[in-house]
């Protein structure tokens, strides 16, 4: 059983490092490097918000985290000179941070309550950065430089990307790598006793904290991790677009993340890559029909929930059983 | 200061009957409803090309649209929401739906309308005025008393009728309401019904008075969540509470902060989140929410 999760690993970082790339560079499609490494940044946010729905919470407030660390992330380079690759564990800090005096109260609230409080929280961060002077408001903050060199003890780790031939790939791998690590570490938490302890919180609540589980702190802990993701995604679509404004993470976004999670399926680990690639890619892909695009997508996205109510992964499931 | 009230009390009548539909559905079917915005701007639509198109007196095109929008609700509910809460194995699955449908109104909106910005003209002309303390259009005088008339109307329906008591018997207990004889799928479609209805109502409504355009849906949507927060998910006087709460403070926000911007929502917004982490479930709200 181990062997065969570690091929299939070996297959996926095949393939996402050295097939796509390929592929692209045979199509010619370059545009598909940004479309890539924008559903690999998206599902690590998504992957947050399915972290909140594994202690049941609908957490539809991740714009809020992805807004504050793109913001952190721009000041810190636009205006104290830090390099990028120092602001993005920054940024997922400050918001892990920012997450835990948010959520000490907010997280006692269940089921559509947090759901609406959530979804206010990205409507007050959105107008927060209107208001406050550091973020300069609606004008946002633009023409950031692309992420600089990383080096240590005179190792040269990741090059400047300015003087890369094609800053896009060197994202898309940027993109790739940060996404990889992130469900690694959801995989590894899902799998390992806070696993069990987050499956107790979604179960039973009360039960468990009779057991003597300590809720709270459960709660508030898994909540920062998944925040800590929507900084991390935050800050990095900031060194893609080298600009952000108060209205690049909305509700909309917000939402959108809620739905990746839904469509991949809330019971596994990969459900929210898997929703997100298709929700972003679907939507890129029916361009080409014009003014039916809204139409048909959101059929698609009703079809695709009227037979499979439990997310797309759960076909899979069903496969097994027979 | 008097001004001030008037206008919180006919924004808040308008609010609370938007947040009437939505905290129906979500009292009978546990169902968030994403559509309800959408739903609303699709009444104001259905509203203004009856009056326009077919020159059919207003208050006919109302009964219209709230008609069309009851349709639609029903059908929505039987044959999409229905099999998916049968079929979830969590309830929250009902929320991709939701937006789900929420984007398909959004695009037959916009296909079938266009995106312009529709109004009808008044119905009444002239405007109320008292000393310069209190001035008021007549025509928001009439929108204002016909939603508070629809409101009472919904609270009479919901008490002393046979439907209504069925309603609020499933939404105490759908377990000892079924167990009671009442028929779960028959009185969630007419509730679903009914909450599509008042939203196109208010809708047609406002088509009078501010218009309408395809942008409208989704804020509407956040803002009728938010009074059924204030005044407690799934509780029908909490509706009606916390529209009229939220239509007062937008009404003293927009006038005494006026220069600051959008600071009145970020007012709103923060203060919303201290009282839901004091009072978790709303000023009537049930504990389990």
């Amino acid at each position: 059983m181990n062997k065969k999760i570690l091929a299939y690993v070996a297959l996926f970082l095949v393939f996402v490092y050295a097939v796509v790339p390929m592929l692209i560079n045979i199509s010619g499609r370059l545009d598909f490097y940004y479309t890539l490494t924008s559903v690999a940044l998206l599902s690590i946010a998504s992957a947050g918000v399915w972290l909140t729905f594994y202690i049941g919470r609908i957490n539809i407030g991740q714009g809020a985290f992805a807004l504050a660390g793109g913001y952190v992330s721009a000041i810190l380079i636009s205006q104290y000179g830090f390099n990028f690759w120092v602001t993005l564990p920054i940024a997922g800090l400050f918001c892990a941070v920012l997450s835990v005096f948010i959520g000490l109260p907010i997280l006692r609230l269940r089921g559509v309550y947090f759901a609406m409080v959530t979804l206010v929280l990205t409507e007050v961060m959105r107008l927060t950065t209107l208001a406050l002077p550091i973020t300069q408001g609606a004008k946002g903050i633009t023409s950031l430089p692309l992420p600089s060199g990383l080096e240590i003890f005179g190792l040269k780790l990741i090059p400047d990307f300015s003087t890369l031939e094609n800053p896009k790939v060197g994202f898309y791998m940027m993109a790739i790598t940060l996404m990889i690590i992130a469900y690694a570490v959801l995989y590894r938490i899902v799998n390992s006793r806070l696993g069990h302890l987050c499956r107790s919180l979604q179960q039973n609540e009360e039960l468990a904290s009779s057991i003597g589980v300590n809720t709270t702190y459960l709660r508030v802990l898994t909540y920062s991790i998944s925040s800590f993701f929507g900084g991390i995604a935050g800050a990095s679509f900031v060194a893609i677009t080298q600009s952000i404004y108060p209205s690049s993470f909305q509700v909309a976004d917000s939402i959108n993340f809620m739905l990746n999670c839904f469509l991949g399926g809330l019971g596994y680990v990969f459900g929210p890559m898997l929703g997100t690639l298709m929700l972003y890619f679907g939507w890129d892909l029916l361009f080409t029909i014009g003014k039916y695009q809204m139409l048909v997508y959101s059929s698609l996205l009703i079809i695709l929930m009227l037979f499979l109510p439990n997310g797309v992964l759960s076909l899979f499931d069903r496969k097994e059983k027979r | 200061m008097e001004q001030i009230i008037v206008n919180g009390l006919y924004l808040g009548a308008q609010y609370a009957l938007i947040a009437l539909g939505l905290t129906l559905i979500f009292s009978l079917m546990n169902v968030m409803n994403f559509a309800h915005g959408q739903m609303y701007v699709m009444g104001g639509f259905i509203t203004y090309t009856v009056v326009s198109q077919f020159n059919i007196p207003f208050f006919i095109a109302l009964i219209i649209s709230g008609m069309a929008l009851a349709v639609i609700g029903a059908l929505i509910e039987k044959f999409l929401f229905r099999p998916v809460i049968k079929k979830s194995k969590r309830d929250e699955s009902t929320m991709l739906l939701a937006a789900g449908i929420g984007f398909f109104l959004d695009s037959v909106i916009l296909l079938a309308f266009g995106e312009k910005q529709r109004g009808v003209p008044k119905i009444i002309d002239g405007v109320f005025n008292w000393d310069f303390r209190i001035i008021m259009p007549y025509d928001r005088i009439v929108i204002g008393c016909i939603a508070i008339a629809m409101i009472i109307a919904f609270m009479l329906l919901m008490h002393y009728s046979k439907a209504g008591r069925a309603m609020r018997a499933l939404a105490q207990d759908k377990v000892a309401a079924t167990l009671m004889g009442v028929n779960v799928d028959r009185y969630q479609m007419i509730g679903f019904a009914l909450g599509a209805m008042l939203a196109g109502v208010v809708g047609g409504l406002l088509v009078t008075i501010t218009g309408i355009n395809l942008g409208m849906g989704g804020p509407t949507s956040t803002k009728a969540f938010i009074m059924i927060m204030i005044g407690g998910a799934g509780v029908i006087p909490g509706a009606i509470v916390g529209g009229f709460i939220l239509g007062m403070m937008e009404s003293v926000g927009l006038s005494v902060l006026s220069q600051y911007g959008d600071i009145t929502y970020l007012l709103i917004f923060a203060s919303l989140m201290i009282f839901l982490a004091i009072r978790p479930h709303g000023l009537m709200g049930k504990p389990w929410g």
